[in-house]
């Protein structure tokens, strides 16, 4: 608009313009030759033409000068003037082709688009029936400003995280992270500043302008006639931990409301709950409080979720946590949980945080609360332990063949070296979550060093002088000494159970905060009254799943991308003040055929969420009557297959498996909208099973 | 181009050695480019030069018009991008700066200073927005408006409107005979504060108030945008949207999660009526209300803030209704006036606009109610003896001063009768009401005209009217409020039919009647009971000081083929009597007219009277317009117009203090500028619950 704009504005003007440089024209053109006379008899051959052309070309713009003029002046404004000249054309050119596409109707233009399957299911007579309610996940819902410091002047009620984009972060880097950072101690708003979620469907339809989340979900819905009635965003700020969100803004009340006006003002008909990755778990722990009596819960009463809840369709399910939080809270480096980095990758490397990104970054992700939440949970029993897991046996051949280009190359200079003395194929020990260097992370146990990972002593704090040369950007690592973040890395490798231990010890303040609100164990016995702690509620092995026997659970997920499962790391080399002192090893791969890649071991998922996070949940510690689900609802495993977007304009794919894009799957989608229109989960085909997940949950031996 | 034909023969004449020159010149650059390899490895300088001469000059014939176009757009860009950088690299406080510069420093806004004075968050508050002013978007629609999901139609850039308005038009309307959605379009409110913070970009609404409150502590949390589609009837947002019952629940929820603290209600505008159809559907028994039971609103609500209510109608939406000509209903039309009057529609704008807004119930709903008892009868009118002198003086900067001292005599001779709110001809508007003769239009046989079949798609009720209905409606000469709505009922017998069976305009003789529990007579103030709240306060929030649109001089159309058949006779002026362009106008917000926004807490409901049987204190506060006093204020921070007195600080400032705890008497009661109490004792109005039966005489 502006640029059409713009356009008839300079037509407008143009007319008057041309006829002053005409003028301007004729008279300079006298000027020129006259001077071009002069130096012919004067000056050298060469010099006199060279003027000459040049007075001849330039006349134009010579109005400005006086007669005598120094003889380099003419050549600076010819360079300045082509730039004008070619900038106008580009510009012309450029508002030519956009007042065309403006011209074209809008069909001609539009990408082929493939009719989604709201228009198909539409067709067959679909039509909205049960409410919906959707759950983002971490990091997609949008956060605005609602009271902040002086320099984040004029964003009020602007959006700071997602939606719109992300200018604000360029303009003001420091500022914003000060603001999207929460009280190191209690995990809520810092003083001064408040930052809240956005709600309504806007809270998390896109993500960046063009970067669709629940958008393509949304409209499919909206064409069997979902509207604004019968479809609720359940924004939240996924910065907190879940209670906290009750706490501070009664986020769970809300959505205890909302749903209850959705099943009564739709005709009694049952909610729908569609959760998103993190929102999984924060929707599992929705349902413990929402029955829970008041002080600590919403009161709703032991049948609220039989009454109100017809189904809960997680998508991406992060029921058992993600290693990727792991490496994320450990040195900020997971390729995402804030999938930012993979939108810009060049951000965190670059200067503009002056060298110190991934400190900062770390700094503000250790404020978050959730991203503890998302820690793996269940310890060793579900992840693993030094010499076994569930994946045991795990072939990464479909990694080579997606990423066949980017991996033979690194893997031809790298195989030599690295090859020798492992004449043993190495079999991924992905129980050890992080392990220093490939040997530790290879070699059976026995053979490590057995330091005993309990006995870390926060060896003198206050002996670290680190901590006053070191300014403001401190992480938790500043306080430690040399000393003991070389006894961390000797300990060699961890599993999930030790690596609590070790956050533990690296970032205690953080764990002491965040472990009031997560737990990552698994009960013993879940008739222990203190397991009505609601720091449990988020654990779906600390909890029993409601008394709701009509209800139905579906895990829905991608498979077929590898999947951060576990990590080789190493000291940081540059042990600078306020650096993180650990960061994975880039340098260690594997030979063909194994999942170690860039020192991350990959594992079959969605790209983000191993299916053993995933799947486990709905294929073996739900399924039937178990210990965890004493009412015996019914649960369905959907997998979908990944397949790469064919070509450029299906964009990022209709059949994608990868824990964002699934949502732009249109087997995922119409699954959803055939359970929202009433279908039963056997109705639409039951489970749906492309993985080893059960042979993975086979092998994990958990009492049900 | 005229210049540049021009420019040859100057050219030729003044200058023919310059000719051979050029010629001179392209000879020695066949020579340069020879000499090029000679020369070109003892000179590099030189040789450089030479290569670029040697592209350049086959440029040069066409270095006339289109190069100087392209070098003058590419200055301008390069300006531009200068200046945009250098904006986006200005701190964001530098416009305040200059303004305080130039102004002078600026009163703290209102949430800056009262935070300063210790207020708080307190009461949860409940926007209820009104007419025009929300955000609408599309969810299901035709094929023309494609791309267009989840995209606000209404509200916003309003891009759509220029670049597709049929579309736009078709998809805007509801459907003529349900007043619901047409089969295929789905258009719905946009939720949440967005939806009415502003209305196109730049233009404020709720924001400023929004801002102010979010400075004592108010967030999203405590606020709540009460969005509804304004186009529907009331209850109809019920019907259709479940609209009332989720105000409802969002307010029991603001209660309940805030401590029990009541909420305070602040509806704009039609949102006023809105909300008194909400308070008696809320207590109403389930089928038709929200079976909140007898104490809900005592329970739930402080106070209610009315903005600019239009309690007992606007004159304007008659003229709306009548002949869309009123200067607004849709603000749209004074954001962007020229849009209605050119040619977009191919010459039929009025009538598809005016076909539009016959769809929309909600337009219906501010018909001027209560008759010739509140809105004067042929003879005389309430505001009887309002002189427009004190207007005038205020304004005589732009008038001439020397005016206002005859003129003060002559107004009080000659008074505006306010109560003919359509007169056909200036001169009936003036004559003593015995002189006007009548013929009763109501019996009139429509004939049917030979336009409705001509007359394609743009089709308004008109044209089922015939010459002989047309003629009869300009033969009755006058129409007071009373007749004024058996006008509409001939002129556009379908709408009125849609309309009436949800709103209802008359007096309640007996309150008491069983009749009066239909929901079509909830939003009329004059047919309803208050909820039973004593510990309620109403307050009645308006601008005062501007000419509003009382009373309308029409005239037949000229040309009564395809369009609209009757006019504002925009050539009827008198200064006595406060005509100007066929618009008689008294004082008011601009929209609003005192009478209706502030009777009902003046008269109506001050005490205990049979309209509000518990007793609940009603205030009113008026707010003297003043115009921004220059440019960089934007709309003023002590306007009392409509819509921009959102941005007034005196204003806001009430309302916060009413949020964060303050009661009708610590804000300082009444506050009162125009002669309404004096006006509502013109009124005679039967207040007392004991003698029902009499008041009918």
């Amino acid at each position: 608009m502006k640029a059409e704009f713009y356009d008839f504005y300079c037509l407008s003007e143009m007319a008057s313009v041309l006829r002053f440089r005409k003028l301007c024209y004729v008279e300079s053109a006298v000027k020129c030759t006259s001077v071009g006379y002069e130096s012919f008899e004067i000056d050298e051959k060469l010099d006199k033409k060279e003027e000459d052309v040049l007075s001849a070309n330039n006349f134009a713009l010579e109005i400005n000068k006086k007669r005598k003029q120094p003889k380099r002046q003419p050549k600076e404004w010819r360079c300045l003037d082509s730039c004008c000249w070619i900038i106008g054309y580009l510009c012309t050119t450029w508002w030519l082709l956009l007042f065309f596409y403006h011209c074209f109707p809008v069909t001609l233009l539009r990408v082929p688009e493939l009719p989604g399957p709201g228009v198909r299911l539409k067709l067959e007579g679909l039509t909205a029936l049960h409410p919906v309610v959707l759950v983002p996940g971490i990091v997609t819902g949008g956060l605005e400003l609602w009271e902040g410091r002086p320099c984040a002047d004029g964003l009020f009620r602007k959006r700071l995280w997602g939606g719109g984009s992300f200018t604000q972060i360029f303009k003001r880097p420091l500022c914003l992270l000060e603001h999207l950072s929460l009280h190191y101690e209690t995990g809520l708003d810092p003083q001064g500043i408040r930052v809240r979620a956005v709600p309504g469907l806007v809270g998390a339809d896109y993500f960046a302008p063009g970067y669709f989340v629940w958008a393509v979900l949304i409209e499919n819905l909206a064409k069997i006639g979902y509207e604004g009635k019968n479809l609720h965003m359940a924004a939240y700020d996924w910065r907190l931990s879940f209670q906290n969100t009750e706490i501070r803004d009664h986020a769970l009340t809300r959505l205890k409301s909302k749903i209850e006006l959705m099943y009564i003002s739709n005709g009694y008909k049952k909610v729908v709950a569609v959760p998103h990755s993190m929102g999984v778990i924060y929707f599992l722990h929705f349902l413990k409080w929402v029955e829970t009596p008041p002080p600590m819960g919403g009161g709703g009463g032991p049948g609220w979720c039989a009454k109100h809840i017809k189904a809960v369709m997680n998508i991406g399910p992060a029921f058992l946590g993600v290693p990727k939080a792991v490496s994320n809270l450990f040195s900020a480096e997971g390729k995402d949980v804030s999938y930012i980095r993979a939108m810009a990758p060049g951000v965190f490397n670059s200067e503009i945080l002056g060298l110190q990104t991934f400190e900062r970054v770390m700094r503000m992700a250790r404020t978050w609360d959730s991203i503890v939440s998302l820690l793996p949970k269940g310890g060793e029993v579900i992840w693993g332990n030094m010499d076994r897991s569930p994946e045991e046996g795990h072939v990464c051949d479909f990694s080579k063949k997606s990423h066949s280009k980017t991996s033979l190359t690194t893997n031809n200079v790298n195989n030599s070296d690295l090859k020798r003395g492992f004449l043993v194929k190495d079999l991924a020990n992905y129980g050890r979550i992080i392990s220093f260097g490939k040997p530790a992370s290879i070699l059976h146990s026995s053979k490590l060093p057995t330091s005993d990972s309990k006995v870390f002593s926060r060896t003198s704090t206050s002996e670290n002088f680190n901590n006053f040369s070191c300014g403001e950007a401190w992480t938790e690592y500043d306080e430690m000494s040399r000393q003991s973040i070389q006894n961390v890395a000797a300990d060699k490798a961890y599993t999930t159970t030790t690596l609590l231990d070790l956050l533990r010890f690296v970032a205690p303040k953080m764990m002491r905060r965040a472990e009031a609100h997560f737990s990552h164990g698994i009960a013993e016995n879940l008739d222990d009254p203190k397991y009505n702690h609601y720091k449990y509620w988020s654990n779906p092995l600390e909890t029993k799943l409601s008394d709701a026997p009509d209800m139905e659970i579906y895990c829905m997920y991608g498979v077929g991308i590898p999947t951060e499962r576990s990590y080789v790391y190493k000291l940081s080399p540059n042990s600078r003040c306020k650096s993180i002192p650990y960061q994975i090893d880039n340098s260690v791969h594997g030979e063909d055929g194994s999942c170690l890649k860039g020192g991350v071991y990959f594992a079959d998922g969605d790209e983000s969420v191993p299916v053993l996070s995933a799947g486990f949940m709905c294929a073996k510690g739900w399924r039937g009557r178990t210990r965890f689900n004493p009412s015996g609802i019914a649960t369905y495993i959907r997998e979908y297959r990944h397949k790469p977007p064919t070509s450029l304009m299906e964009g990022r794919g209709i059949e994608s498996g990868s824990h964002v894009d699934i949502m732009g799957n249109f087997a995922l989608i119409e699954d959803i909208m055939r359970v929202a229109s009433g279908a039963t989960g056997d109705e639409i085909g039951g489970d749906q099973i492309h993985s080893d997940i059960i042979k993975m949950s086979e092998r994990i031996n958990l009492g049900l | 181009m005229s210049s540049l034909r021009r420019r040859k023969p100057i050219n030729e004449s003044s200058d023919s050695k310059h000719k051979a020159e050029e010629e001179d010149e392209d000879h020695d650059d066949v020579d340069a480019d020879g000499d090029d390899d000679v020369n070109g490895k003892n000179k590099k300088t030189p040789s450089k030069i030479k290569k670029k001469r040697g592209e350049k000059p086959p440029k040069q014939p066409k270095w006339s018009c289109m190069d100087t176009c392209c070098w003058f757009i590419g200055c301008i860009c390069i300006t531009w991008w200068l200046l945009l950088f250098l904006y986006n690299a200005m701190p964001a406080s530098f416009p305040q700066y200059v303004t305080e510069a130039i102004t002078g420093p600026l009163p703290d806004p209102p949430g800056v200073k009262l935070k300063k004075e210790g207020l708080e968050a307190k009461h949860p508050v409940v926007f209820v927005p009104g007419i025009v002013t929300g955000g609408l978007e599309l969810w299901e629609g035709r094929e023309c408006a494609e791309g267009l999901f989840r995209k606000r139609l209404w509200g916003g850039t309003f891009g759509e409107v220029y670049k597709r308005p049929l579309c736009w038009v078709e998809h805007m309307s509801l459907d003529n005979e349900t007043g619901l959605d047409p089969c295929g379009i789905r258009v719905r409110p946009v939720s949440g504060l967005v939806a009415a913070d502003y209305f196109a970009p730049g233009y404020f609404v709720w924001a400023v108030l929004i801002a102010n409150l979010a400075r004592i502590g108010y967030e999203d949390k405590t606020m709540y945008m009460a969005a509804y589609d304004w186009r529907l009837s009331f209850q109809n947002t019920e019907v259709r949207d479940q609209t009332l019952s989720r105000i409802k629940s969002n307010i029991e929820l603001l209660v309940a999660t805030n401590g029990g603290r009541k909420v305070v209600v602040i509806p704009h505008s039609m949102g006023v009526l809105y909300f008194l159809h909400f308070m008696k559907w809320v207590e109403a028994p389930a089928p038709m209300g929200g079976g909140g039971g007898p104490d809900w609103c005592s329970k739930h609500i402080k106070a209610v803030v009315n903005i600019g209510g239009p309690f007992l109608g606007v004159p304007k939406a008659i003229a709306g209704l009548f002949s869309a000509e009123a200067k607004d209903i849709a603000v749209a039309r004074a954001l962007a006036p020229g849009f209605l009057d050119n040619d977009i529609f191919q010459f039929q704008t009025l009538q598809h606009v005016m076909r539009m807004s016959r769809t929309w119930d909600s337009t219906m709903s501010m018909i001027p109610r209560g008759g010739n008892t509140i809105w004067g009868g042929l003879d005389w009118s309430p505001e009887e003896g309002n002189s427009c002198a004190k207007k005038r003086e205020k304004k005589n900067e732009t008038q001439i001063a020397d005016q206002a001292g005859s003129e003060n005599a002559v107004c009080k001779a000659k008074s505006a009768n306010y109560g003919r709110i359509i007169s056909f001809g200036k001169d009936v508007a003036e004559a003593p009401s015995s002189d006007i003769e009548r013929i009763d239009f109501r019996g009139a046989i429509k004939g049917h005209s030979a336009a409705n079949t001509t007359c394609r798609d743009v089709w308004t009720e008109y044209h089922d009217m015939g010459f002989a209905g047309i003629k009869a409606v300009a033969e009755y000469k006058t129409y007071t409020a009373d007749s004024l709505v058996d006008l509409l009922h001939f002129v556009a017998p379908k709408m009125m039919a849609r309309g009436t069976a949800h709103f209802s305009y008359g007096v309640a003789d007996n309150l008491d009647d069983p009749k009066y529990k239909h929901y079509k007579y909830w939003s009329n103030p004059l047919e309803t009971r208050l909820p039973n709240a004593p510990d309620m306060e109403i307050y009645s929030l308006y601008g005062v000081g501007l000419p509003t649109e009382r009373a309308y001089v029409y005239k037949l159309s000229p040309h009564a083929e395809c369009s609209i058949p009757f006019k504002i006779d925009t050539s009827a002026d008198d200064e006595d009597t406060c005509l100007r362009d066929g618009v008689y106008s008294v004082d008011g917000d601009e929209t609003v007219p005192v009478l209706s926004a502030g009777f009902m807490c003046a008269k109506g409901w001050r005490g205990k009277t049979r309209f509000n049987p518990s007793g609940i204190r009603t205030y009113i506060r008026e707010y003297n317009h003043l115009p921004p006093a220059n440019l960089l204020e934007g709309r003023g921070t002590l306007s009392g117009a409509h819509v921009d007195i959102m941005g007034n600080f005196a204003l806001i400032e009430d309302v916060i203090r009413i949020a964060a705890g303050a009661s009708g008497e610590e804000l300082g009661g009444d506050q009162v500028y125009s002669k309404i109490f004096n006006w509502s004792e013109n009124i005679n109005l039967q207040l007392d619950e004991e003698i029902p039966v009499h008041s009918s005489s």
